[in-house]
């Protein structure tokens, strides 16, 4: 049977395997075959098609012994931002230059363990800092979608080689961290699924942090149904991180057709805000009115302090990073740039080492950190984090699930916010919330915009219960139909 | 509050960042513009809120006093860009 | 003179005061390190006792070891100080080539531990309280070796990671002699509760110490701190050349500088670290990977019922219970084992008798040895068997340190030495008589000096009659007989 791994779901192709219409070495050949043909995406920073076949043939042994996993044969993609064992991890930073890690982080390794097969590793922005992608040492990641003119677009950010990668259809899946929206934002600008799960479901050992108290790995897939697939192999408790919760994982694809027949769904009134684009918010009508018609009652909430969030994160995402990123000096690992003395090497090492985004979270961190300022920024912002948190955990007593869109605009042309660190960081006004309190949220596609562009809606939920998260996305992505796909222009 | 080149050279030098002389001016407008974005919270009012400590329901995790690691001196030296033997090396410090 | 004024020392402006405090870092004695798997033995090739965690490798997280926890509760309790139910762990920010994480994880605003005290045992028998201001848990840095080349230093992160407390003082010691009696003092504390071995040659133990100098009953002058001093003496030596140092400044129209100094012990002084921090601006906050320390109040309270007697406590028992004069108490109570093995050979016997020959012939003997008191040749079964000889009139407390100085040479128990060297007391007071008379005999001339009035001469009978019996006759019946037969 021909392959063409665009076609497949991670569904799907299991079910091809299973049935023996192909191999896992087919598709994975397939698959490679898309990714090198996918170059000019600049969605990887490293490929590893030897190791792909590699793991592909021990896959397909697996299944022949009957031993398949959840994700057997499933060629993946992976963030370059989680360290992955005897190949190089970057980060997307010069200053990781070389970094072979000993190790495999907890959340890829689950999902070897579960038979997935690793194509490489996926651009980003550099250290998860961006919105874009552009920050990238290794150059922007392209979204897969064009402009009407074929303006070459951005895929969104952090986890914008992830977006790329699915979206274009050589990886059934992808793995994203989301610290402040980098796993929805790209997933919405893309047209694919991305869910950040709860804080403190997946592991974060392994991954190169960026802000400790708001990083969170999860799946990008094509639909719902992988992104409940791939989440439950990811998942898991990981004596290793203090942060990771001991819990079980369900299936998360056991109640996913149940509809939402009986659930609140709550619709944030601090969400419609002045100047919304007028197609974004006409698609969060759409998705209030998809949920009703499929018999759940809509109720609006208010999460007063919400609006506040972006400016807390700004304050407490670099103050984590600052301090996160100080390991970065030229002894251990990666780039050195030598100096007169040791303080020179440092500042030589990490002023070459680290792009222009970062130098100004590290700067923005480091200062507010100092002395006579942490009450003012850090606590400040910390309590305010306080009465978000309250927020989302009073509006909970009364819904199941929030519903906003994802992202206020759809994926803008290369270089058009680049020189503006404010109007990036407002890419993420609806999805930095959710991070701020740990709650699990989910973006799927749910339509197009006037200039063809895909939109996205983000779906929030109670902690822990991303299994409701996932159902309610379910019926959202049934109603919303979503087909559209980019016309495959970079292998033409 | 605003930064000035002096304030912002200081941070750098904090932070270990050699700022580029033509770096200093941008960076410190980057900087008093991602501050006055923030300013905004200090009109919340957040008396007698306590800062979050942790944003999921946990303890604290203890584990067991067992020997469990180390031992394996190339796998923390392997990608050393200064190294002697079995120690990293850096340049010298005079304490 | 007030005992004030007694610390006193003088400057040529008149009297100064000295103010000291101390910081010292105690390493738990634990396997493994404070949050992560890696052993945190002394001694191994370099790097080879290094997690990914304390190489700080990009990704790494920690997790925190509950016996270090256990052992700064435990710490605290033997203090008498304050356990906070909730503590936090902070990011202490700093670049250093010994500190991977580009931070240090410690405790800033609320430790594990807050206020305590502790009492120091002066050698005058006297005693004197010193204020704990707190304990907290932190990592130690990694090793930086200068020497090994000309224009590199190298790092060794063996010791990155592993576990310490840092015990804090109020500063209210006034002299080098209380300042270390406060370090022996909180060594000994450390070692009865079995939380650090408080071995400072190895670095288990090191103090920083804070010197200030004023005028009494002046404000409090600017200090300096002495960091990472290795041993009692060091710390003395130390405080004493920087008071004078600091006298010197002021009465020379200076200021003293506030800063970090180095104790060179070759050269016996103190000097400016050259690697000061530009500014010192931590940025502490609390560490996000981690959650807040809670400890629930029952699991404090066991700790504090498993408490062993510490040494405050053996001290008043030993003086109350046993007799013993307040030097001795504290001389036997300083090491824990010394006050076990005094116990021991103490149980049923005379408390008094025993310390005196712990302390004078038992250590005495120990100390020309070199060995340690598990390895020496005198068990308390062996000494207490000696004190039972002397007690039952076997042999004289004369005798009876020839007999204890053939013990150590031979390995032997008393009773042995004893019966083969025929040692044992002579008490039938025949035999002492027919040994009076042949002396008396023998020495007819000093018999008349004596019975003309020169009464001194009784001191020769006797040491005639004891060197004639072998020193084996009993002296207290010696001396009854000699007074009978010599008034004739």
């Amino acid at each position: 049977m021909a392959i063409n791994p665009a076609d497949l779901t991670i569904a799907a192709a299991l079910a091809h395997l299973e049935k023996g219409d192909f191999t896992a070495q087919e598709l994975t050949q397939a698959s490679i075959a898309a990714m090198q043909a996918a170059k000019p995406l600049n969605a990887m920073i490293t490929e590893t098609p030897e190791k792909a076949l590699a793991m592909a043939q021990a896959a397909d042994e697996r299944r022949r012994a009957g031993k398949a996993g959840l994700l057997e044969g499933i060629p993946i993609a992976v963030k370059d931002l989680f360290c992955t064992q005897d190949v190089l991890t970057t980060a997307a930073s010069h200053i990781l230059d070389g970094f072979v890690p000993a190790y495999e982080s907890t959340a890829t390794a689950n999902l070897w363990r579960e038979g997935a097969v690793m194509l490489g590793k996926l651009n980003l922005d550099e250290f998860a800092m961006g919105s874009s992608n552009e920050t990238s040492y290794y150059g922007p990641a392209v979204n897969p979608w064009r402009g009407p003119q074929g303006e070459k677009l951005v895929p969104g950010g952090s986890s914008g080689g992830s977006a790329a990668a699915v979206a274009a259809g050589y990886a059934l899946g992808a793995t994203g961290t989301d610290t402040g929206g980098s796993i929805r934002q790209p997933a919405a600008l893309c047209g694919i699924t991305g869910i950040k799960p709860t804080y403190g479901r997946v592991s974060r050992w392994g991954i190169v942090a960026f802000a400790s108290s708001l990083d969170q790995a999860g799946p990008m897939t094509r639909d719902v149904r992988d992104a409940a697939l791939m989440l439950r192999a990811m998942a898991g408790f990981d004596a290793k991180d203090s942060t990771c919760v001991d819990m079980p994982v369900p299936d998360y694809t056991a109640k996913l057709e149940d509809g939402v027949k009986g659930l609140r769904i709550g619709i944030p009134r601090e969400y419609r805000m002045d100047g919304m684009n007028a197609e974004i918010e006409a698609l969060w009508n759409q998705g209030k009115q998809w949920l009703v018609d499929a018999g759940a009652e809509v109720v609006d909430i208010s999460l007063p302090h919400t609006h506040h969030a972006l400016a807390a994160y700004y304050i407490v995402a670099p103050a984590e990073a600052s301090s996160n990123l100080a390991r970065y000096d030229g002894v251990r690992y990666g780039l050195r740039v030598p100096g007169k003395d040791l303080i020179e090497m440092y500042e030589n090492t990490r002023g070459a080492g680290f792009g222009r985004e970062v130098q100004r979270r590290i700067m923005i961190g480091t200062y507010v950190l100092s002395a006579g300022y942490y009450d003012a920024y850090y606590t400040k912002a910390q309590k305010v984090r306080t009465l978000i948190a309250k927020d989302f955990e009073q509006a909970f007593q009364r819904v199941d699930a929030i519903l906003t869109p994802t992202s206020p605009n759809a994926a803008f042309p290369l270089g058009s916010k680049s020189d503006d660190p404010i109007a990036m960081y407002l890419n993420d006004v609806f999805t930095v919330p959710i991070n701020m309190a740990g709650l699990p949220g989910i973006s799927l596609p749910a339509g197009l915009n006037a200039e063809g562009l895909p939109l996205g809606l983000q779906l929030i939920g109670r902690p822990f219960d991303e299994a409701t998260l996932l159902r309610v996305a379910r019926s959202v992505e049934k109603a919303a139909d979503f087909k559209a796909r980019p016309d495959a222009w970079w292998s033409k | 509050m605003s930064l000035d080149k002096a304030a912002v050279a200081k941070i750098a030098k904090l932070a270990r960042l050699k700022l580029e002389p033509e770096r200093q001016e941008a960076m410190t407008a980057e900087l008093n513009t991602i501050l006055s974005f923030v300013e905004e919270l200090q009109a919340v009012k957040t008396d007698n809120v306590p800062p979050l400590t942790s944003v999921a329901p946990m303890k604290l995790r203890w584990r067991e006093d067992v020997v469990n690691d180390g031992g394996d001196p190339e796998a923390v030296l392997r990608n050393a860009p200064g190294r002697q033997a079995s120690f990293y090396t850096v340049p010298k410090v005079i304490e | 003179m007030s005992a004030d004024e007694k610390n006193y020392i003088q400057g040529a402006t008149g009297a100064w005061e000295i103010v000291i405090g101390m910081e010292v870092h105690a390493q738990i004695s634990s396997k493994a390190k404070l949050f992560s798997g890696a052993s945190a033995t002394f001694g191994a090739e370099p790097n080879a006792q290094v997690s990914l965690v304390d190489a700080a490798m990009p990704g790494m997280l920690p997790v925190i070891n509950a016996y270090c926890v256990e052992q700064a509760v435990r710490t605290g309790l033997g203090l008498k100080a304050q356990i906070n139910l909730f503590s936090v762990f902070d990011r202490k920010n700093y670049f250093f080539p010994d500190l991977p994480q580009g931070y240090q994880i410690s405790q800033y605003k609320q430790p594990v531990v807050g206020e305590g005290k502790l009492i120091l045992d002066m050698p005058d028998g006297s005693s004197r309280e010193v204020g704990i201001t707190r304990l907290h848990l932190e990592q130690d840095a990694g090793k930086s070796l200068h020497d090994q080349s000309p224009n590199q230093s190298y790092i060794d992160l063996n010791r990155s990671g592993v576990a310490l407390m840092e015990i804090v003082s109020e500063p209210d010691m006034r002299n080098s002699e209380e300042a270390g009696a406060y370090l022996k003092k909180l060594r000994t504390i450390l070692r009865y509760l079995g939380t650090c071995d408080g071995n400072m040659e190895e670095g288990s133990m090191r103090a920083d110490v804070n010197v200030s100098v004023r005028k009494p009953g002046g404000p409090l002058g600017t200090r300096c701190e002495i960091k990472n001093v290795n041993s009692v003496r060091f710390v003395m030596q130390a405080i004493e050349y920087e008071a004078r140092r600091q006298i010197d400044v002021i009465e020379g129209g200076g200021q003293v500088a506030q800063e970090t100094r180095l104790f060179d012990s070759g050269k016996g002084v103190t000097r400016a670290m050259r690697s000061k921090e530009d500014a010192h601006d931590y940025r502490y906050f609390p560490d996000p990977d981690l959650l807040p320390l809670e400890l629930d109040a029952g699991w404090v309270e066991n700790i504090k019922t498993s408490l062993p007697e510490l040494p405050d406590e053996k001290k008043a028992r030993f003086i109350d219970k046993l007799g013993l004069s307040p030097y001795d108490a504290a001389v036997l109570v300083a090491e824990k084992e010394s006050a076990d093995f005094y116990e021991a050979v103490a149980k049923g016997r005379d408390g008094k008798l025993c310390a005196n020959w712990v302390i004078t012939e038992y250590f005495g003997a120990l100390n020309k040895s070199g060995k340690s008191m598990a390895d020496f040749v005198i068990t308390p079964e062996k000494l207490g068997g000696l004190i039972d000889l002397i007690a039952d009139n076997t042999i004289s407390n004369r005798l009876a340190k020839d007999v204890f100085a053939l013990m150590v040479e031979t390995g032997k128990d008393a009773a042995t030495v004893v019966d083969e060297k025929g040692m044992r007391q002579v008490t039938d007071t025949g035999a002492i008589e027919a040994v009076i008379d042949q002396v008396m005999a023998a020495n007819a001339d000093k018999v008349a000096e004596y019975r003309s009035g020169k009464d001194k001469l009784f001191g020769f009978f006797v040491g005639q009659t004891m060197k004639a019996s072998g020193g084996k006759a009993n002296p207290a019946a010696v001396n009854d007989l000699l007074k009978k037969k010599l008034a004739g």
